[in-house]
């Protein structure tokens, strides 16, 4: 072919042209998004119109709410002499008024500031099991409890010596942050008797001596381990910790408060209420769940009958009935089934039964776990020589509870929902039991959409953020490569 | 080796009980099991001594006595006069309707949301994002309560639907209208419906205890015999499709076999609806549907939804991009690929997830009580216990009612779940 040159050949490149307005920019996602087929621009237009109704019907409601009034006539009154005749608004008033109530329910508000105490320390205590060892983390949550406590306590008025006792109680533990992290742990397994004095009060002695109780158990297994083996030891262990439970430690309890008669003012369980309780519920139940129900799973997948048919058999019956008939059981039937004359407190009663619904669905989770292990696992910690409690623990429990995970904070964040059914057995939770007295309040008398979407707001805050850790924690564990 | 003849020659040590793993997991559950034993009985003791303290003894006689209270929804006749174990079946029965009603419509609701949260549409797929967190997040409490107060405070008495004379005169309207071109009223007592009447009913027919409405069971026999002959032509169709190719037109078939026997039947009955009308002071005729049932139903369908739809998603998006690429490959649409390829296999990730949210709902009607809905909880648990006393037996025997229900539904859910599972292997 003859070199044949073209009439005109630019010598220059061109600048670049903008793209298409249809494929740029706002059009092309609109396009993309909204408007790709015609199902799609129905289906917009459908959620644009809803959306619509929705804001219509709602946003006055919200932009004429009234936070200053003493009865929900008043805030009609204001509402009508503001946005005119027939307008609607919130009256946020209410939740002004009774704010305390549903978070503290009936507790004494000169004493609020225990529970805040409480709460507080609750984030430095679970610190150490959540972040074991990182100094950085563990001193950054002390940082922040401190600084969220002292505005708290403040605003609660608290009394001068429980800023000093809160100064020098998470000044220690964030030097012991700095040097031991591990020794933090000690003040996780003290906190709950220290909860149970802040939140009960009463004497001193008496969540000292319970705390004794473990402190005997850990001695008498240590002492005759060497003689008769770690099993009968720590059994033995238990049977001493049971007998000064049962007989020894209010006696002494008693001789000691005599003494020296230190203590907080005591709270009568009936005054607790809101979501004090519902934490107070969730929270321990929470906790005693997770162990019980690591056992159940591992006695639902053992190879001895007997074992293995108990589990099942409590697994099965807790799943199938109902909480609310658990809860009933724990307010009508205990009075049947414990040797008469027991008195204890329905709150107890209540995290127990709990707890043991709670464990039976955590254990199908980590059952669920457990099962999706490979077989080599179980067969490499046998080739290890380790036995069975320690293949447990250094081995099948890492892995099984890391891919449960997921599972195991929904059934946290169901329990934590659940706590809400302790209004039928006559406690005073923050949906049906505070609101109902605020609702027959005369003054309140007809209200309804606002204390609802406060309590609803607060359970979806806490239900949200949970699942959001929990979307976290998975992410942050995963090592498998894939 | 040597080593396995030598172990007979030990003698037995009481420590080898412990240390010896031959024995070890015998010692275990010997232990186990009288410590359970131990516990039993020490339960079966306080018992005994409790009911003895107070005077009373097991048994169910209570069962057969008049229960003397009134139940506002009943599925089958009962008046105060009855015994409490027919109001303990007129519980069952409501617990059942809200449960049966609830996951039906909670499945529905639960599979529109689940697809349309994977819609390429950004604002339907965060509209429904926002509905499944917000439900999701909080109690289902919430959403029970929420709905009767607002069924029961906000919905007009009835007297405001009234027209009087004066009314008409000065053209004035009523407060209140009924919907759908007036047949249904919803008032602060409840929701007036149309009621299904026939003037010419079959009868009823007593057998013992049972009492069998005949008119319903004609009903019923109609619709079955005109499935069953639909689905032999269609059955012959298909024969015929694959026979010669060409398949003969079935549809307007198929609509006379459905529909003209069973309209024929209703039309012979004397079928009609009689609509609530205002009468005095109250709504006469129709059904007076409860607001706690409403109430309960809409907030457990909402809320269980909500879940039902997270399954869902999780259920399509577990099967990979490529099964829907190989079946676009072999020319399917896309309403094939998911009717054929994807959703059978998506079925066996979501049934067994599916199962369970269909346990919770129905142990969920349980908290009918917040409302005063008289489900099982409600007569046997609360009215019947309170008025004859006999906790131990009464939440006895409603566990085992409920225990019952979940193991019958997850045993036939677990069957329907055998057979959709992977054959292979």
């Amino acid at each position: 072919m003859e070199s044949k040159t073209p009439s005109f050949v630019r010598s220059q490149m061109l600048p670049p042209q903008p793209p298409p307005t249809r494929e740029s920019g706002v059009v092309k996602w609109l396009h993309e998004n909204l408007f790709s087929s015609w199902l799609n621009g129905i289906l917009t237009v459908v959620g644009l119109i809803i959306l619509a109704l929705i804001i219509k019907s709602a946003l006055p409601w919200w932009l004429n709410g009234v936070w200053h009034a003493s009865s929900l006539g008043e805030c009609r009154e204001i509402i009508a002499a503001s946005a005119g005749e027939g307008a609607t608004g919130a009256c946020w008033a209410v939740i002004r008024e009774r704010w305390h109530q549903f978070i503290f329910g009936f507790y004494p508000p000169a004493l609020w500031w225990r529970p805040i105490l409480a709460f507080g320390l609750l984030f430095v205590a679970i610190g150490p099991v959540l972040y074991a060892g990182q100094k950085r983390v563990l001193t950054t949550m002390i940082g922040s409890a401190f600084l969220g406590l002292l505005i708290t306590l403040w605003l609660a008025s608290a009394p001068a010596m429980v800023f000093v006792g809160l100064v020098v109680l998470l000044g220690a533990l964030a030097a012991l942050a700095q040097t031991r992290p591990g020794a933090l742990l000690w003040f996780t397994a003290a906190f709950p008797a220290l909860c149970f004095l802040l939140l009960w009060g009463g004497s001193f002695w008496t969540p000292v001596m319970a705390m004794a109780g473990f402190a005997i158990l850990a001695v008498v297994a240590r002492l005759l381990a060497g003689r008769v083996g770690a099993p009968v030891a720590v059994g033995l262990g238990i049977v001493a910790a049971v007998i000064w439970w049962l007989y020894v430690s209010g006696p002494v309890a008693g001789a000691f408060a005599s003494v020296a008669p230190l203590g907080l003012e005591p709270v009568k369980s009936d005054q607790f209420g809101g979501f004090l309780l519902a934490i107070v519920i969730g929270v321990t139940a929470i906790s005693c769940s997770l162990p019980v129900g690591i056992l159940l799973a591992l006695g639902r997948q053992s190879n001895m009958f007997i074992v293995k048919t108990l589990s099942v058999g409590f697994i099965e019956f807790i799943r199938g009935v109902p909480l609310i008939t658990l809860l009933f059981t724990a307010s009508l039937l205990l009075q049947y089934f414990l040797p008469p004359n027991t008195q204890f407190d329905i709150i107890l009663r209540v995290i127990i039964l709990v707890t043991f619904f709670a464990a039976a669905y955590l254990a199908e989770v980590i059952r669920g776990g457990l099962a999706a292990l490979p077989r080599g696992q179980y067969e490499a910690a046998d080739a290890l020589g380790l036995d069975y409690w320690q293949a447990q623990r250094l081995i099948i429990m890492p892995q099984a509870l890391k891919v449960s995970i997921p599972g195991i904070v929904s059934t946290f964040i169901g329990l934590f929902k659940d706590t809400t059914l302790v209004a039928f057995v006559g406690l005073m939770d923050p949906l049906k039991g505070v609101t109902q007295i605020v609702r027959a309040d005369i003054n309140w008398k007809g209200i309804y959409w606002e204390p609802y979407i406060y309590v609803g707001a607060i359970f979806f805050l806490i239900c949200f953020g949970m699942s959001r850790y929990s979307m976290y924690l998975e992410r942050k564990l995963k090592t498998d490569h894939r | 080796m040597a080593v396995a003849s030598d172990v007979p020659k030990e003698s037995f040590r009481l420590s080898m009980l412990i240390y010896d793993t031959r024995f070890r997991s015998l010692t275990i559950q010997v232990v186990v099991l009288i410590l359970f034993a131990l516990a039993v009985a020490w339960l079966l003791n306080n018992t005994v001594q409790n009911l003895a303290i107070r005077g009373k003894e097991f048994n169910y006689a209570f069962l057969w006595q008049r229960a003397g209270y009134d139940i506002q929804q009943q599925l089958i006749p009962y008046t105060n006069d009855s015994t409490h174990f027919r109001a303990l079946l007129v519980g069952l029965l409501n617990t059942l309707a809200v449960a049966v009603v609830g996951c039906v419509l909670a499945t529905i609701l639960g599979i529109f949301v689940g697809v349309m949260r994977l819609s390429h549409n950004w604002l339907i797929s965060r509209l429904m994002t926002v509905y499944v967190e917000v439900f999701r997040n909080v109690p289902v409490l919430l959403w029970i309560l929420l709905a009767y107060v607002i069924l029961s405070e906000t919905t007009p008495e009835p007297r405001a639907f009234r027209v009087t004379d004066e009314m008409l005169a000065a053209g004035q309207a009523p407060a209140a209208r009924m919907w759908l071109w007036d047949t249904v009223a919803v008032t602060n007592r409840g929701m007036n419906i149309p009621a299904p009447v026939f003037d010419r009913p079959l009868g009823t027919l007593a057998l013992g205890p049972l009492t069998l409405n005949l008119t319903f069971l004609a009903l019923l026999a109609v619709i079955a015999a005109s499935v069953w002959v639909n689905r032999r032509l269609v059955a012959a169709a298909r024969r015929q499709q694959e026979e010669t190719g060409e398949r003969p037109a079935t549809w307007w078939k198929s609509l006379l076999i459905l529909f003209v026997p069973a309209i024929a039947l209703l039309a012979a009955l004397g079928f009609h609806l009689e609509t609530p009308a205002l009468k005095g002071f109250n709504f006469q005729g129709g059904i007076l549907v409860a607001h706690s049932f409403t109430a309960l139903t809409v907030a457990l369908t909402l809320y269980t939804a909500a879940f039902i739809a997270e399954i869902v998603r999780a259920g399509i998006m577990a099967i990979s991009r490529g099964q829907t690429e190989a079946a676009y490959a072999l020319g399917l649409r896309p309403g094939r690929t998911m009717r054929l390829v994807i959703l059978p296999q998506a079925l066996r990730v979501i049934v067994p997830p599916l199962i369970s949210q269909y346990l919770n709902l129905t142990k969920n009607t349980s908290l009918g009580i917040a409302v005063s809905y008289l489900d099982l909880r409600g007569t046997l648990g609360g009215i019947t216990l309170n008025q004859t006393g006999r906790e131990l037996e009464c939440m006895l025997l409603m566990m085992l009612i409920y225990l019952s229900i979940s193991l019958i539904i997850s045993g036939v859910m677990n069957i329907y779940n055998r057979s959709v599972q992977l054959k292979a292997r």
